[in-house]
This record gives C-alpha cells, sequence and structure tokens, in this order.
C-alpha cells in the first residue's frame, strides 16, 4: 500500500552525514555502488561503461559546492543520497504499490516485482534521490543497505550500510533516530544537525552537521615587519624602498 | 522536465478524447433529436478512438507496460492510479451511449444518461490527470491550480472545435456551439495566460542555500559526475529562454489567435467555407495544444536542479 504508514515507525533508521569532516573523496558512493550492485536492488546497471559517454545507476553521489564567508570561503563536499523522508511523497505517488515506507524501521524501499517504471517517484522526490535503470525498466533507490543492517551472517560491526562502514574520515553515522540516546541523536542535538530543503515538507529522517565555524585565537602567520628590525633585513628593506 | 513523447500524445490525444466525449454526452442529452446515428458513430469513435490512442500511448512511457494493470490498486494515495481507474470506469457508461446512439432506434434515456454519466466521468479524468502534474510540490510550475484550470479548458477548447467541425461536416450545423467554441477559446487563453503569469513571477520555492543548508552564498563547484545521467536528462532538462518565448508565441498564435479567427469566419459564412474553417480550426488547435503541452513540460524546472548549481527561474538564456 501506497499511503503511509498509518503510525510512527518504531524505530527511525537513518544516516548523518557531518560536512565539516567529509573530505570529498567518492569513497562512500563507490562502496554503495560495489555492495549494491550485487544487492537487493542489484544489478546497478552502467550503460556503455568504457565508452565516451558512461553511464549509470547510483544510490549515492558527492557534490561539491564552494560556501562565501566574511574570511573568505570553503569548498563544502556533500554526499547525497535518500533521506528515508518520513513524509515521503515518493511513497504516495506510486500507482501500484511498489513504493513503501516500512513500518518497522522507516526504510523507503521500491519492490522491483511490482514497479512499472513509470517515474513519477523520481518527479516527486525533491531531491534527486531515485534512479531508474533504464536496462531493467525499474526504479532504483538506496535501500539503507537493507541486506546488510540486518544480515546475521555478516559481523555485527559490519551491520552498518556501506557507505557507513568505508568512509575514512568518519563523516558518515547510522542509528536510530528514535532512541534519543543513539550516536545519531545525540550528535544532532550537539552539532546542530538539520534538514536538506525543508520548504518541501518532506521531514527527511537523515540529518547534516553544518561545517564548523573557523576556530577563534588561530591567526594565520604574518610576515614579519622588516620596518623596525635592524641588520641585513632592514638594510635590505631601506634599499629597496628607496 | 524532459518533455517525453509519449506524455505529450497521452495527454493531448485523451484531452481530446475526453473533451468530446463531454459535449457528445452533454448535448445528446440537451438537445431533443439528435443527429443521425453516423453523426454519433462519428463522434463517439474519435472521442474513444483518441482516448485510447492516448492511454496506450501512456504505456508507452513504462519500463514494464506489462504490469500497467497494477496501477489501478492505489486510488487511495495516488492520482496516477485514480487517473486509471477513472479513466477504464468511463469506458462503461460511455459504451453504452454509443451503442445506444448508433445501434438502438429509440429515442430511451437510458443512453442519454448514461451519456450525462460519460460527461462526467471524463471531467473527473481530467482533473485526475492534471493533478498527476499539480500534486508535485518539488515542479513549483506545475504546483498550482492553473494546471487543473487549463488542462479542464484545453480538453474542453479542443472536444468544442471537433465537436463543431463534425455538425458542420454531417450537415447538423448549430452557431450556438461555434459561438461556445469561440468563448472557449478566450477563456483558454486567459487561463494559459494567468498560468504564465503566476508561474513566471512566483518567488523560488527553494534555494541552493537552503537545499543544502549551507547559507546565503553557495556555488556549485564541482558536480557528483562528469557525464550525463538519468536526474539530469529526466529532470534536469533545460529550454534556452529565447526558444521559450518563441515557442509560447507559436502556442498561443496555434492554439488562440488562429483558431479564433476562424471561429468567427465559421459564424459570419456559411456552407463549404464555414465547415473548412471549422475543421481548419480544430487541427491548428491541436496542432497549438501540442506545443503547449511540450511548453508545459519543458520550461518546468525541478528542484533537484539545485544540486546541479541552477537557481530556480534561471532558465538557460
Amino acid at each position: 500500500m501506497t499511503s503511509l504508514p498509518a503510525q510512527k515507525s518504531k524505530k527511525r533508521l537513518g544516516l548523518v552525514i557531518d560536512l565539516d569532516i567529509c573530505v570529498g573523496c567518492h569513497a562512500c558512493a563507490v562502496n554503495c555502488k560495489e555492495w549494491n550492485t550485487g544487492g537487493y536492488h542489484a544489478p546497478l546497471t552502467d550503460t556503455n561503461p568504457y565508452g565516451a559517454d558512461p553511464q549509470g545507476v547510483w544510490f549515492n553521489r558527492i557534490h561539491s559546492f564552494e560556501v562565501a564567508n566574511d574570511t573568505g570561503g570553503r569548498t563544502v563536499h556533500f554526499p547525497k543520497s535518500c533521506l528515508h523522508c518520513d513524509n515521503a511523497p515518493c511513497v504516495t505517488v506510486c500507482p501500484t504499490g511498489a513504493s513503501y515506507k516500512r513500518a518497522e524501521d522507516g526504510i523507503v524501499l521500491v519492490e522491483e516485482a511490482k514497479c512499472i517504471g513509470c517515474k513519477l517517484c523520481s518527479w516527486a522526490c525533491p531531491y534527486g534521490a531515485r534512479e531508474f535503470d533504464e536496462d531493467v525498466g525499474v526504479m532504483k533507490k538506496c535501500t539503507l543497505c537493507i541486506d546488510r543492517i540486518y544480515n546475521e551472517k555478516l559481523e555485527e560491526v559490519d551491520r552498518v550500510p556501506a557507505c557507513v562502514s568505508t568512509c575514512p574520515a568518519n563523516a558518515r553515522h547510522y542509528g536510530d533516530f528514535n532512541d534519543p540516546n543513539s550516536k545519531v541523536s545525540q550528535i544532532v542535538v550537539e552539532r546542530g544537525g538539520y534538514d536538506l530543503m525543508p520548504e518541501m515538507d518532506c521531514a527527511p529522517t537523515n540529518k547534516y552537521l553544518p561545517p564548523r565555524k573557523p576556530q577563534s585565537g588561530v591567526k594565520g602567520a604574518s610576515l614579519p615587519d622588516a620596518d623596525n628590525s635592524g641588520g641585513f633585513l632592514g638594510w635590505l628593506d631601506r634599499l629597496l624602498s628607496d | 522536465m524532459h518533455p517525453a513523447g509519449s506524455i505529450i500524445l497521452f495527454t493531448t490525444a485523451s484531452g481530446l478524447g475526453y473533451g468530446l466525449l463531454f459535449i457528445t454526452g452533454i448535448y445528446a442529452a440537451l438537445v431533443p433529436n439528435s443527429p443521425s446515428p453516423t453523426f454519433g458513430l462519428a463522434a463517439l469513435g474519435i472521442a474513444l478512438g483518441t482516448v485510447t490512442l492516448g492511454l496506450l500511448s501512456s504505456t508507452f512511457h513504462l519500463g514494464h507496460p506489462e504490469r500497467a494493470w497494477r496501477a489501478v490498486s492505489q486510488w487511495r494515495s495516488s492520482w496516477l492510479s485514480r487517473e486509471g481507474v477513472l479513466a477504464l470506469v468511463t469506458y462503461v457508461p460511455a459504451a453504452y451511449f454509443a451503442i445506444g446512439w448508433v445501434f438502438l432506434d429509440t429515442d430511451i434515456g437510458a443512453w442519454r444518461t448514461s451519456g450525462i454519466l460519460s460527461a462526467l466521468l471524463a471531467v473527473l479524468t481530467v482533473i485526475s490527470t492534471s493533478m498527476i502534474y499539480a500534486s508535485i510540490k518539488s515542479i513549483p510550475r506545475w504546483h498550482n491550480c492553473w494546471v487543473p484550470a487549463t488542462y479542464l479548458l484545453f480538453a474542453l477548447l479542443s472536444g468544442l472545435l471537433w465537436f463543431d467541425a463534425l455538425l458542420r461536416l454531417f450537415g447538423h450545423t448549430q452557431q450556438n456551439i461555434t459561438l461556445l467554441a469561440t468563448g472557449c477559446v478566450v477563456v483558454a487563453l486567459l487561463a494559459k495566460w494567468a498560468y504564465w503569469r503566476k508561474t513566471d513571477n512566483d518567488a523560488p520555492v527553494a534555494t541552493i542555500g537552503t537545499a543544502t543548508g549551507l547559507g546565503a552564498k553557495v556555488t556549485m563547484l564541482e558536480p557528483p559526475h562528469t557525464g550525463e545521467n538519468y536526474l539530469l536528462k529526466e529532470m534536469g532538462f533545460q529550454i534556452a529562454r529565447k526558444h521559450a518565448v518563441k515557442l509560447r508565441r507559436a502556442a498561443i498564435f496555434l492554439t488562440f489567435l488562429i483558431p479564433f479567427c476562424l471561429c468567427v469566419l465559421t459564424l459570419l459564412t456559411s456552407g463549404t467555407t464555414a465547415t473548412f474553417s471549422a475543421i481548419l480550426a480544430a487541427i491548428i488547435a491541436q496542432t497549438g495544444i501540442v506545443v503547449e503541452r511540450w511548453l508545459f513540460f519543458a520550461e518546468a524546472q525541478h528542484v533537484m536542479s539545485l544540486y546541479y548549481g541552477r537557481e530556480l527561474g534561471n532558465e538557460a538564456s
């Protein structure tokens, strides 16, 4: 049923992405592709992979932005994948019931066998989180690695989404947002985690942590004032100033 | 948004069909002596034919057309599903209406009633079609009440123009229908003008700053991929502003100004000239509606484009 679950799910599983730490290495996107091309939505088709115009299905993509501020600006690497919204418009538009939100943990999934490939869900998502597999003719999306997080064949430490397990900078965190004591809940409170595009009223589960402000008291090295110095530098300064 | 040929054909052909079904149903109920069975066959044949053509065309857009039957299941939440259900339900009274008119040589009320029922269902189906688009908040140009208004008026316009042309072709000339069509041209133009005015002037619903949460001065440094992808092909479609202006002008001429003049010509003349100009008006307006529908998709920006560094309202110049 493509109506959203009537009651709030017991668990709300999702990700916290730390924009202060992300170095834009794309490892999360690559590991996501690697895991998921053999996982629930296998394969993540690539068309013309070795040609001049390679294209393919990815669930996680790393955008890079430049943010201007008082002291100049900074580069912010910005990984984006499905936010598993509470108020997911991609679910309610689905005419077949293929797109649904799980009542138990809030994960938004596509059941491929029911998908007719009308693409309406990808139009409804404001975040561009769903990608159509033209080869298979169905819509595909991030599953929060549902085939890892509940996989008892894996070591417990590995039961996290592929993107989280691979991040070399520890910029990605996974957990239950309904548990106020979970790491993700606490880090969001501590660091002011926020929703993307709140105007769309999607109530995304995933949160983003803003880049930290530059620390006060740390100044860039300044050149020694040659004016007041005697010796060789003073002599050189006087010579060049004439 | 990518203007897919299959969807443009779907919305314009089914719009024509439902418009024609609507006006035929109402006309049969209101006018005591209905025109000949051959006229009924032509009008309802074209109406149901174009509706069917449109619905079949919409399945070509699907990745899995053989699963299309599943689309009637989620009518509680999905406008696309509602549209599918209503389209199928409409066939039942429409078929009885057509059979009654063409084959049952009696003036019984049952097929006239089913004509009114078909007209009502035709309106509801067109509203559902328009709501597929109007319900999508991520596409600001579509998320407003002018979308259902223009879809309904455009369906009525093509229905009226074809109905008028057919009446004249079969020798059942009705000046009132031509007058109605002329009025509909004007109202449809005003509605489309209001749609453009509103959607051109609306403040952007979101910015790159709110999409990323990074504040007011954010620009894209690097896209996430060097080539194209599904998102950019489907939702990042860009139309050059100068082309959009030209195409809007073409849509206004073809859908409104030329058909309006031809309608006036039809009213002022009689016989072959009037019939010919009524047919021409219907054909030209239909072409204009296709251009308008192409623009409806091509001009619509998706908020997802913000993540690719394109602010809303800044079409490529």
